[in-house]
């Protein structure tokens, strides 16, 4: 059963993105549409990375390419057959023929990108600190590069096109929705609490008996998938993408908004996104107006990502855990003091006796 | 016979440079257990030096040497602006700042120079080729080893001779102890950092040579390089880097001779997995390091 600060958590989370949608089906401006339903799929994205590096401490590079694995088979999935003659005319004849429904494609595509994470991944959840970071961003390059090239499936380097636009922002909502409750209910689940525990002390969670590398394995699968499915979400949004939309330039801007936000809550996660794609929106309009008046000879390019490498190394040096370091928003002090049933507020030590039995 | 030596030449030319690139990131992984994302934009300032300095006067021994300074500098600004203030925070903080220093250093050079491949000035005899024993190969592959050859000896003479590599091989076994007997700290990390950047300048020289030019992404490639090549070799062993320098060399030229053409696109994918495997079967890497030693 969850804790109550657990429900509140849940509720103050899921709140901005309900506010979200209703402020943007209030105002009806295009683009805002545009740009929340970009937030409602990097902030499934965001959460999905806080599931497995929030929980395992392990900073992985590889979330992106689970995002680019669940794109493209979404997309092989459900590219009307007739398009698929121009589109991939390479492809295997088993698939060519097949056209399902796109939603279906999309969960498919999740569960692919965790299928494939299932295999790849459990014998890398051995390695610890470096060694696990530096195969996480070699495993990146490996997903790139045979999306690069596998013609027959990715259109190699082309751009792959002709994907029914079916996401629309309350799917997406949805989808970011469910992200942060499977997040928060991994994060309070025994796997979670058991990771949790190797993450702050290796030693003494093997001690106690957690098999870490089982545990962080299933915290991978769960990230994939939900990496996976944003994929989709995201090419069915986009309809038409090429393999380097997969690359670094977005695990870092993902990245970021774990980090500002703060990587071991899911608050952290969901706050982190909001505010990371306000600024970037912000930045990106001064660099367009920056463009269209012509002031320099060239194209101003790379503004918000020098604004974001700022922002991250500050937040980093003066809050090195990010806004939300270790509590979760139902937590924290307005929210805490609320008395239950008479009782007083309880001591802080109280409380984590609670939660640790 | 031809090819065999072609084999080596080709083998030896790209492990050396491999080598120094991995001894680069090594030599501060040694001492703070900490991985530098920047590492490859080392490289890319090395390139943006030398275009800048394009069409002075000066011979281009001043110019890749004023280069290599550049690089040795923001190796040294590396540890200051990424390293310094979060290294006592916590492992995952570092790797942040040095990735987003990597971005922002890119995206720079996107905004202050261009997003297009910019020439620079690469002497004559680089594009010259030589004959030896029947297999012809460019004169800048032999500059590669006699280069290398000659880095990895001083480099190994400094280590083992001088007061500073003593220390910092003191330092890169046991931080703390070495820290009680005097050895100081800060000046020991910025010298591993300066020294990353010697290598990571000299690398560029003849990194830079093959193609002619430098783009904001030119660092990604060496930096995965220098990864692998340590992550084989064994992320704590100085040895195990230069060892790993030439495995991936080895592992690379190989594929690329006997992969056939339509599956040579896939040879990066091929070689990671090969290190995956490596990895499995020694998660240490070839060469294991000092036993001891907790992060600082």
């Amino acid at each position: 059963m969850l804790e109550r600060r657990t429900w509140l958590t849940l509720l103050l989370l899921l709140l901005p993105i309900a506010l979200l949608v209703l402020a943007v089906e209030q105002l009806g401006v295009r683009v805002l549409e545009r740009i929340a339903i970009n937030l409602c799929i990097s902030l499934a994205l965001v959460v999905g990375l806080q599931v497995f590096m929030g929980n395992s401490g392990i900073l992985s590079f590889a979330h992106i390419g689970f995002m680019g694995v669940g794109a493209y088979a979404s997309a092989v999935f459900s590219i009307p057959a007739r398009m698929k003659g121009m589109a991939l005319p390479d492809l295997y004849g088993v698939v060519a023929g097949l056209e399902l429904s796109p939603y279906l494609a999309i969960a498919l595509g999740g569960l692919v990108a965790a299928a494939v994470a299932a295999l790849v991944s459990y014998p890398l959840m051995r390695l610890s600190d470096a060694a696990a970071v530096i195969t996480s961003f070699a495993l990146l390059v490996v997903l790139h590069t045979i999306m690069l090239h596998w013609s027959q499936v990715t259109n190699g380097p082309r751009t792959l096109f002709g994907l029914p636009k079916v996401t629309d922002l309350h799917l997406a909502a949805a989808t970011a929705a469910g992200a942060v409750v499977l997040a928060v209910l991994f994060k309070e689940s025994r796997t979670g609490v058991l990771l949790r525990a190797s993450r702050d002390d290796e030693t003494a969670a093997a001690a106690i008996g957690a098999g870490i590398p089982q545990l962080r394995w299933r915290a991978f699968v769960l990230s994939a998938l939900i990496a996976g499915v944003a994929g989709g979400l995201w090419g069915h949004f986009i309809t038409s993408f090429s393999p380097k939309a997969f690359y670094l330039k977005e695990t870092f801007v993902v990245l970021g908004m774990l980090v500002i936000g703060g990587t071991s809550t899911v608050s952290g996660a969901v706050f982190g996104c909001f505010l990371v794609t306000f600024a970037f929106e912000g930045l990106r309009s001064v660099e367009s107006a920056l463009n269209r008046a012509q002031i320099f000879t060239e194209q101003v390019v790379g503004l918000t990502e020098v604004a974001l490498a700022l922002a991250m190394i500050g937040i980093l040096i003066l809050r090195p855990g990010g806004l939300f370091a270790t509590t979760e928003i139902g937590a924290v002090w307005p929210f805490r003091s609320i008395p239950t049933k008479g009782a007083a507020r309880p001591a802080p030590s109280t409380s984590t006796r609670k939660a640790s039995s | 016979m031809t090819a065999a030596i072609q084999f080596v030449i080709d083998v030896l030319s790209l492990g050396g440079a491999y080598a120094l690139m991995a001894l680069g990131l090594v030599i501060v992984y040694g001492i703070l257990r900490l991985v530098n994302f920047a590492y490859g934009e080392l490289i890319m300032v090395a390139g943006y030096s030398l275009y800048l300095l394009d069409g002075s006067p000066l011979p281009w021994l001043v110019m890749a040497a004023v280069a290599v300074l550049a690089a040795i500098a923001t190796g040294i600004l590396t540890d200051y602006v990424a390293f310094r203030p979060v290294r006592a925070k916590s492992v995952t903080a570092v790797l942040i700042t040095s990735f987003a220093f990597s971005t922002l250093l890119q995206n720079a050079a996107l905004l202050f120079i261009s997003p297009r491949p910019r020439n620079v000035p690469v002497p004559d005899v680089f594009s010259d080729t030589v004959q030896i024993a029947g297999a012809i190969t460019p004169v800048r592959n032999v500059l590669t080893i006699v280069a290398a050859a000659a880095m990895l000896s001083i480099f190994a003479l400094v280590m083992k001779r001088t007061m500073l590599g003593i220390a910092m091989r003191a330092a890169a076994t046991q931080f703390t102890m070495a820290r009680m007997l005097g050895v100081p700290a800060n000046l020991v990390i910025s010298t591993a950092f300066a020294i990353s950047g010697l290598m990571a300048g000299v690398v560029a020289l003849f990194w830079l040579g093959r193609s002619g030019t430098v783009v904001p992404g030119i660092g990604l490639e060496p930096l995965l390089v220098a990864f692998i090549a340590t992550v084989i070799g064994g992320m704590r062993s100085l040895q195990g880097a230069v060892l790993g320098g030439f495995v991936l060399a080895f592992i690379d030229t190989g594929l690329n001779y006997s992969l056939p053409q339509n599956l040579l696109q896939f040879r990066d994918a091929f070689t990671f997995s090969l290190v995956i495997l490596i990895l499995l079967w020694r998660p240490e890497g070839l060469m294991r390091g000092p036993a001891s030693g907790q992060r600082t």
